[in-house]
C-alpha cells in the first residue's frame, strides 16, 4: 500500500497537468487582488465574494477571499477532472489491467487514487493560500484596524483565532471536494473516459447550483452537494454560526460515503474489458 | 504427469446474451508451450482475461499455479507475467520509467530486483532505449516494452495475448527465440494467438477455441501425426502408378500421393520395379487441416 501510494503520489507530482491546473486556478484570486489594487473598487460590503469587501483594508485576509474565489467553480471542476481520470484514465490507457495483473488489489487501487485526489487538492489549497497571502500583503498591505483583524460581523479577532478558524475552514473546504472526488470516482468505476466521468459530475454540481436558485426546489435544497459549500465563511463570524457548517459537513459525509461505497462495489466486481 | 499449472472446469462467460466463453476446461501443465488458438473474436482474450481475474467468470472455475482464481490472485499474480492483448504503458514517461513503476508495485525484497529492469529491456532487445517518451515508440517497441514488462517478475508462467503484434520478420524472430529459451529454463507458456504458423513453431501443446468452445487440446505432435499416406517424388510416375495399383490416390507429372503403412516396404517396392526414387515423405496432418476441421466458419464473416 504505501509502495501503491508512492508511486501515485509521485505520478501526481510529476504530471505536467497537475501544475498547469493548479497554475490556472492560482490565476483568478491573482488576477482580483491586482485589479483591486489598480481600482481600489472592493465590491459593497454583503455582496461578491466573501471577505473581498475586508481585504482592502487587510491583505492577510486575501488567502480566506482567494479560497471563496477558487472554491464555487475552478477547485470543484479541476477536482471533477482529477477523479475523473483516477479509474477511467487508467482503463483508456489500458494500463489499467497491468495494474491489477501485477497484481494491484482493486480495493487498494481505489483508496490510493481517493488519497492521490486529497494531495492535488491540499496541494492546490497550499499554493492558492501561500500566493493569495504573499500577493495580498504585496498589494493590498496590512493595515489593521487596532492591530486585529475584524471578523465578517465585525468584530476584532485575534491572531490565535484567525488561524484556527482558518484551518477549520481549509478542513471544510477539503471536504466539500472530497464530496466531489467521491462522485467522480464513483463515475471514473462506472465509463470508461476520463472524459465522460469529469462531465457526469460536473453536470451534476451545475444541476445543484442552479436547482438552489429555484424557489421550487426548496423542499431538496439541503440534500443538494453544492447546498453548503460556502457555509465555511460563517467560521468568520461572531459567534460561530455553526448551523450551516455542521449540515454541510454530515451532508458531504453522506456524499462521501455513498458514492465512494457505490465506487467500491461497482469497481470490485467489475468485468475489465479493455 | 507433471503438475497442472493452469486448470479450468467449465469455465464459462456470458456478456448479456452474448456467451463469449462457453464451458471451457484447459490444462495446461507444467513445462508446456501451450498453443491457445482461436479465430478473432472466439474468446481467447476473454479467457485470458479470467484467468488473471480481470473478467469475472458467470460460472466455472479457474485454478492457477494450484490456486483459485481469482480468490488467490495475491499469491497467484505475481508468479505470472502477462500480456493482455496489447502492450500499454503510461505515454508521457520512458519506457525505462514505466518498468520502474511496476518495479516499485511488484512485492518481494527490493534488493534481489536489483538491476530488473535494465535486465528484461536487454531481453527483449531494447537495453540501448532511450529517454524519449513510450508515446513516441514504434509498434514494434511497444510490443517489445510490453515482454518486458511480463518479464519483470521472473515469473513461473508466462500468459502472452498475440505476443508477436507489429513486429517485423526479425522481430518475431527474436522473440520465438527468446520464448524458446525462457521454455528451456523452465517457464511454463500460454500462448494465445489467432497465427497458426506461430504455434506450430513453438508449441508443445494446443488447444483450440472456436466459438467460445475449445473444439481441441492435444499434443502438437499427436494433432501432426502422419496421415498414412506418402509422397513419392519420381520422374517415373507411370510405371510408379502400374507398380502401385489401388494404393495411388492422386499424382502428377512428378509424385504421387499414395496410401501405404510401411514406407520402407513401398520404398523396396518401387526400386525393385525399376522406378527411380527421387524423394519419399510421409504426410502429416496439419495444424491448419486440424484447426480447420475442428472449428467452424470465421466468426467474423456474416453471411445473409
Amino acid at each position: 500500500m504505501i509502495r501503491l501510494l508512492g508511486v501515485e503520489l509521485h505520478q501526481l507530482v510529476r504530471s505536467r497537468r497537475t501544475w498547469v491546473t493548479i497554475l490556472l486556478i492560482d490565476l483568478l484570486p491573482t488576477i482580483v487582488a491586482v485589479l483591486l489594487k489598480l481600482t481600489d473598487i472592493g465590491p459593497r460590503p454583503g455582496t461578491g465574494p466573501a471577505f473581498l469587501s475586508a481585504v482592502l483594508t487587510d491583505g492577510t485576509l486575501f488567502p480566506l477571499a482567494a479560497m471563496a474565489i477558487v472554491l464555487p467553480l475552478f477547485l470543484p471542476i479541476a477536482v471533477a477532472i482529477q477523479a475523473g481520470d483516477a479509474i477511467a484514465g487508467e482503463a483508456e490507457q489500458g494500463t489499467l489491467r497491468y495494474l491489477l495483473v501485477r497484481p494491484v488489489g482493486r480495493t487498494r487501487l481505489l483508496v490510493a487514487k481517493l488519497v492521490s485526489v486529497i494531495a492535488f487538492v491540499l496541494l492546490t489549497l497550499a499554493v492558492v493560500a501561500v500566493t493569495a497571502y504573499v500577493v495580498g500583503v504585496l498589494l493590498l498591505g496590512t493595515q489593521r484596524v487596532a492591530g486585529a483583524t475584524t471578523t465578517v460581523s465585525g468584530t476584532p479577532l485575534t491572531q490565535g483565532e484567525l488561524v484556527t478558524r482558518t484551518f477549520l475552514a481549509l478542513a471544510y473546504a477539503l471536504l466539500c471536494m472530497l464530496g466531489v472526488a467521491a462522485i467522480a470516482l464513483f463515475l471514473s468505476t462506472v465509463v470508461d473516459t476520463p472524459l465522460a466521468a469529469a462531465m457526469g459530475t460536473m453536470a451534476v454540481l451545475v444541476g445543484s447550483t442552479l436547482l438552489l436558485t429555484l424557489d421550487a426546489a426548496d423542499s431538496i435544497a439541503a440534500f443538494l452537494p453544492t447546498r453548503y459549500w460556502l457555509a465555511f465563511v460563517d467560521l468568520f463570524r461572531d459567534p460561530i454560526l455553526w448551523r450551516d457548517v455542521v449540515r454541510g459537513t454530515l451532508l458531504q459525509g453522506a456524499y462521501v460515503l455513498v458514492f465512494l461505497g457505490a465506487g467500491w462495489a461497482n469497481f470490485a466486481t467489475k468485468d475489465i474489458t479493455r | 504427469m507433471t503438475a497442472t499449472i493452469i486448470g479450468t472446469q467449465g469455465l464459462t462467460k456470458r456478456f448479456g446474451a452474448i456467451t463469449a466463453v462457453d464451458g471451457i476446461d484447459l490444462d495446461v501443465r507444467e513445462g508446456d508451450v501451450y498453443g491457445f488458438l482461436g479465430a478473432n473474436g472466439s474468446g481467447k482474450t476473454t479467457t485470458v482475461r479470467m484467468l488473471l481475474g480481470l473478467v469475472l467468470a458467470t460460472s466455472g472455475t479457474a485454478e492457477v499455479l494450484g490456486r483459485p482464481m481469482p480468490r488467490d490472485g495475491r499469491h497467484v499474480l505475481p508468479q505470472i507475467g502477462a500480456l493482455v492483448e496489447s502492450p500499454a504503458a503510461y505515454p508521457r514517461l520512458s519506457g525505462r520509467a514505466n518498468l520502474r513503476v511496476h518495479d516499485a508495485l511488484a512485492h518481494g525484497r527490493r534488493a534481489t530486483r536489483k538491476g530488473r529492469v535494465d535486465q528484461v529491456l536487454e531481453q527483449v532487445g531494447l537495453a540501448g532505449v532511450d529517454e524519449r517518451p513510450v508515446a513516441a515508440y514504434s509498434l514494434g517497441m511497444r510490443q517489445r516494452l510490453g515482454l518486458a514488462h511480463a518479464l519483470l517478475g521472473e515469473p513461473r508462467v508466462l500468459v502472452l495475448d498475440e505476443p508477436t503484434n507489429g513486429l517485423d520478420p526479425q522481430g518475431i524472430r527474436e522473440v520465438r527465440d527468446l520464448l524458446l529459451q525462457l521454455h528451456r529454463g523452465g517457464t511454463t507458456i500460454f500462448l494465445s494467438s489467432h497465427l497458426l504458423a506461430e504455434v506450430e513453431q513453438i508449441a508443445t501443446r494446443v488447444g483450440v477455441l472456436d466459438r467460445g468452445r475449445l473444439v481441441v487440446q492435444e499434443r502438437l505432435d499427436v494433432l501432426k501425426r502422419p496421415t498414412g499416406r506418402t509422397y513419392v517424388r519420381t520422374p517415373d510416375v507411370a510405371q510408379a502408378r502400374a507398380l502401385l495399383d489401388g494404393q495411388v490416390e492422386s499424382y502428377d507429372e512428378r509424385s504421387l500421393l499414395v496410401r501405404v503403412d510401411d514406407v520402407a516396404a513401398l520404398n523396396a517396392l518401387l526400386v525393385r520395379g525399376g522406378v527411380r526414387v527421387s524423394g519419399l515423405a510421409p504426410e502429416r496432418h496439419t495444424l491448419e487441416d486440424v484447426v480447420l476441421e475442428a472449428a467452424g466458419a470465421s466468426s467474423d464473416r456474416f453471411e445473409s
